[in-house]
């Protein structure tokens, strides 16, 4: 039995269970420690289930010592983001206003997993209502960077970044609205997938811009991503906006070459074998410190047939305002239902005419929400809303076509997945609009609805880089086989020391 | 004449949906436990998202093809944002035209023979919870209490142009409505509350009053009479008419400018991103037209044609489903007579029916007359078997009991007489008593009647009347 079972990847740890090398119990008593030990100083967990995932171990050792059948993830343990509803578990979305709230259903992704046999550890930290990039607008208090405690872990989606990285649990669920999954794994260098909007059910993710976000994986290793991603994708009956999906081929880095990458574009030649777009805007407009660590990786993957060519993309001027004015539109009017009289906190009516109870409860909301249910209902508001919210979705539209345009001459395009790396915890905080500004490479596969990944590329002094990769719509096997393809070539995994 | 404008907005629950409109729960919520026909979706607990029930958008379309609207191609729906206690989301799903056509259905036209009423739109939208005052002064309440069942139940909307200028014509226009969406079989119109409508009503020279809280159809006609009469009177006076909601007070009825004074709302508009924008391609709406079933207007055009029936005997037949629908199935056991069916329907059987009843439309609630009733009865008297006065006895009769006519006669033991001597025996006996009756009669028709009215009170009105007359005529001629 190898000695630290949580420093596992995903696919190992199923693999050592299922081969009778270790026990799920075995297993998961070493995550429990883990979390234990380590994270009061990273503040991933809001709430660990430890006699759930003790309980589901147990089960999954005695179906496999009766020689019965076990499911896909089996033993593997996951965290979940708190916006991201399992029944009877407080699900707080980390705001005073869902402090005591209980679902009575399980989301769709969760239904998956735990038909998968994967163990649910916990629930990780987040954004208020995922609004943030730093995951310091949580009512738990900030989610540390685990390769500096000072640094912010990226957000919203911190806490299943830092909990992977930490190896406090193989994987994790986040969700991505424009950046929440990708910039975590990028400021914790870890593997994280944005998926194509409608892969994955958004049923029982508790809203925040629905046109946007998608429930991603995020791992040690792109297979791991892979094998989450195809346990929770797929249509879904309570999700209208599900689309049918392909599952995808798992590769592992062994058997991965330039030869075998789906390419619609290349298939059959034997040289340059996928065509990799280097978005211009994107590079440029990042720190030296992030651009030099990509740059470095392009020259490698150039010199293995790759065909590599810098292309610009005019519409990213519009995509923050866009992202913002749509995001926050959508938030205003998801937020709306949180008046506490059906759920919420603990706060007697007695007293109150409607109206002052009402705005008493909504000012629990913390400053980050307040500020975009305040822009939300501005730019919807009569006289605003062909201003604003309408021109936000025709510079979408703009993007959506630009984008599509350029996955007629390319596989993927490429480039940083943050301008700029990790910063100190507090630094940005009052400053929303700098805030803002860090999301520029990452809202736009949300705005267009397409699928993007973050894979640690490098580190640029000692803090860790993320290379975005973006593929066309429902592109995930592509994604997926670049992905993999670069894991192998940079070959930078390793943990941090807590 | 001041021009009065007149516009409707109709509120219709689909109650012929099993389930709500984006939700599995039943949507019938009446006479259930408050709160118990809820679920995550409806009670919009966090991280749900609405289902489209995709019968209701049949449904929705089916009325929309009823009203001559064109069904579009592309449906969103939207939301409208406000706060309410009775709104689980704090928003609405709804359908919205500003930024482009896209309810369900538009531009249509209700034909009511001298005129015709444009349709504005018919959308589809969600019905909020309900509030419950235990108190019924609402003042009086220290606390509300709330009702979810109702919430997430399937509406449809219909809006009118104010193509109204007197409140007669809406009258008309709700009936015809009413039935329309009857024979559609979408709503059970005889549920409390299924069917709701608020108006607007404007005088050249003033501003749109709204008023709401109209609960029956039967009170919009008084509802806009008294809103009339009050803004002509302000006209008169030179008192300004403010745009303003006022409410329908059932009790006083009269109008009441309404307590809370609306604001004018902006409800924040925006295109739902949880239901994508559906596209009915031909064949959903050929499909729609094949199972459209016979509507008011061609069923009149086969009573006029089948039944030789009057224009008027057909339209007050029509406009109420349950009447046509009875008549029906009465002229399928007896079908020699239906004119004479229509006319015992129309007349003596509604005569029946309380006036509380007939604003209601649920007219034959409470009585226990069928359709073999009636057969059996037209036929009778079509055989001579019984006289129509005695005929109108023995409905009201049967409205009590249920009995069949025949075994109500039999009890009544008043076969009419049609023996001639028998009636001759009552004759005499008259002739004996009224000696200057029978001398008038001779030059004297009101006479002769006189002499009828005797013989019939005699034989306590089981004299055949034909028969009786002209035995008295042959008798006089006799003494000539
Ligand atoms: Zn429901």
């Amino acid at each position: 039995m190898p000695n630290h079972l949580y420093h596992l990847t995903a696919n190992q740890v199923t693999c050592g269970i299922r081969n009778g090398e270790f026990s799920a119990q075995e297993y998961i008593f070493q995550i429990l420690e883990r979390i234990e030990k380590v994270d009061n100083k990273i503040n991933a967990f809001i709430l660990v289930d430890k006699q759930g995932a003790i309980e589901k171990a147990r089960s999954i050792d005695k179906r496999l010592r009766d020689g019965g059948a076990v499911g896909e993830l089996a033993g593997i343990a996951v965290g979940i983001k708190d916006n991201i509803c399992i029944k009877d578990l407080k699900t707080t979305c980390a705001s005073n206003i869902l402090e005591s709230y209980i679902p009575p259903y399980d989301a769709d992704v969760i239904r998956r997993l735990k038909e998968n046999d994967a163990i649910v550890v916990g629930k990780l930290n987040l954004d208020e209502f995922a609004m943030g990039s730093t995951t310091e607008f949580s009512r738990y208090g900030p989610t540390r960077n685990p390769w500096n405690l000072d640094y912010v872990a990226g957000g919203s989606s911190g806490g299943s970044a830092a909990s992977v990285a930490a190896s406090e649990c193989a994987v994790s669920l986040g969700s991505d609205t424009g950046g929440s999954i990708r910039c975590p794994s990028s400021f914790c260098s870890v593997v994280g997938l944005k998926p194509t909007y409608g892969c994955v059910s958004r049923s029982g993710l508790i809203s925040y811009s629905n046109s946007l976000e998608q429930i991603g994986p995020l791992g040690k290793t792109v297979l791991d991503v892979v094998m989450v991603m195809n346990a929770i994708a797929g249509i879904d009956e309570n999700d209208q906006t599900t689309k049918p999906i392909r599952p995808i081929a798992t590769r592992t880095s062994e058997d991965i070459s330039t030869s075998n990458i789906s390419s619609k574009y290349t298939a059959g030649q034997n040289k340059r074998n996928i065509t990799i777009g280097l978005v211009k805007e994107l590079i440029q407009g990042a720190d030296p410190a992030v651009s030099k660590c990509i740059y470095t990786a392009v020259d490698l993957f150039e010199g293995l047939d790759c065909k590599c060519e810098e292309t610009s993309m005019k519409s990213i001027q519009y995509a923050l305002a866009s992202y913002y004015t749509i995001a926050t539109a959508e938030a205003s009017s998801n937020l709306a239902r949180y008046d506490n009289i059906r759920y919420g906190f603990d706060y007697d009516p007695e007293g109150y005419e409607w109206n002052t109870y009402f705005s008493n409860v909504r000012n629990n909301f913390g400053d980050e929400a307040k500020r975009r249910i305040i822009i939300g209902s501005y730019v919807l508001s009569a006289g605003y809303y062909g201003k604003y919210y309408l021109k936000a979705q025709k510079a979408r539209e703009r993007i959506r076509q630009e984008i599509k345009s350029l996955f007629e001459r390319f596989d993927v395009l490429i480039g940083p997945t943050m301008p700029i790396l990790p910063f100190k915890i507090g630094e940005k905080i009052d400053d929303p609009l700098k805030m803002y500004q860090i999301d520029i490479d990452t809202v736009i596969a949300n705005l267009a609805g397409i699928p993007a990944i973050s894979i640690p590329i490098g580190f640029s002094n000692s803090f860790p880089v993320g290379l975005q990769i973006m593929a066309d719509y429902m592109g995930e096997q592509t994604l997926f086989d670049v992905a993999s393809f670069f894991e192998k070539i940079v070959d930078v995994r390793r943990s941090p020391e807590i | 004449m001041v021009e009065v404008k007149i516009g409707l907005e109709i509120h219709c629950q689909l109650t012929g949906l099993s389930s709500k409109l984006f939700c599995p729960c039943q949507c019938d919520y009446r006479g259930e436990v408050p709160n118990t026909t809820i679920c995550p979706i409806c009670l919009g607990l966090p991280g749900t998202l609405p289902l489209l029930n995709k019968r209701a958008v049949a449904f929705a379309s089916m009325i929309s093809m009823a009203l001559g609207c064109k069904v579009q191609e592309r449906i969103t729906f939207y939301r409208k944002n406000y706060f309410y206690p009775d709104l689980p989301k704090n928003f609405q799903i709804t359908q919205y035209n500003a930024f482009g056509i896209t309810s369900i259905g538009a531009d249509g036209k209700v034909d009511l023979g001298a005129k015709s009423i444009g349709i504005r739109r018919v959308q589809l939208e969600e019905d909020p919870g309900r509030l419950i005052y235990e108190n019924a002064d609402v003042n009086a309440n220290f606390y509300t209490l709330i009702d979810y069942n109702r919430a997430g139940v399937a509406l449809v909307e219909i809006v009118t142009e104010p193509d109204f200028d007197n409140p007669k014509d809406v009258r008309l226009f709700l009936d015809k409505v009413t039935s329309t969406i009857e024979h559609l079989g979408v709503c059970d119109i005889k549920l409390d509350g299924s069917l709701r409508c608020d108006v607007n009503v404007s005088l050249k020279g003033g501003k749109k009053v709204e008023i709401k809280n109209i609960n029956s159809f039967g009170d919009v006609e008084k509802a806009l009479r008294y809103e009339i009469t009050r803004q002509k009177t302000m006209l008169i006076r030179e008192i300004e008419i403010k745009s303003e909601t006022r409410h329908w007070d059932d009790a006083r009825k009269v109008t009441m400018q309404s307590r809370t004074k609306e604001e004018e709302q902006d409800y924040k508009y925006f295109p739902e991103p949880d239901i994508p924008t559906i596209i009915l391609g031909d064949q959903f709406i050929s499909t729609i037209k094949a199972k459209m079933p016979e509507l008011p207007d061609e069923r009149k055009i086969r009573f006029l044609k089948d039944y030789a029936l009057s224009d008027h005997v057909a339209k007050v037949l029509i406009d109420n489903k349950e009447l046509a629908d009875f008549f029906e199935s009465t002229v399928k056991l007896y079908p020699s007579s239906p004119n004479e069916i229509a006319h015992w329907i129309i007349s003596d059987l509604l005569g029946l029916v309380d006036d509380s009843k007939k604003e209601e439309r649920s007219l034959l609630s409470g009585l226990r007359i069928e359709p073999k009733h009636i057969a059996e009865l037209v036929k009778m008297i079509d055989q001579n078997k019984v006289n129509r006065n005695i005929a109108k006895s023995v409905l009201s009769q049967i409205a009590r009991t249920g009995e069949m006519p025949s075994c109500v006669l039999d009890k009544m033991n008043a076969s009419l007489i049609d023996s001639e001597s028998k009636i001759a025996e009552a004759i005499d006996s008259i002739f004996e008593l009224e000696i200057s009756a029978v001398r008038d009669a001779k030059h004297n028709p009101n006479a002769m009647n006189f002499l009828l009215g005797k013989v019939m009170q005699m034989t306590r009105g089981r004299a055949d009347p034909k028969i009786t007359l002209n035995l008295i005529k042959a008798r006089l001629a006799r003494m000539e």
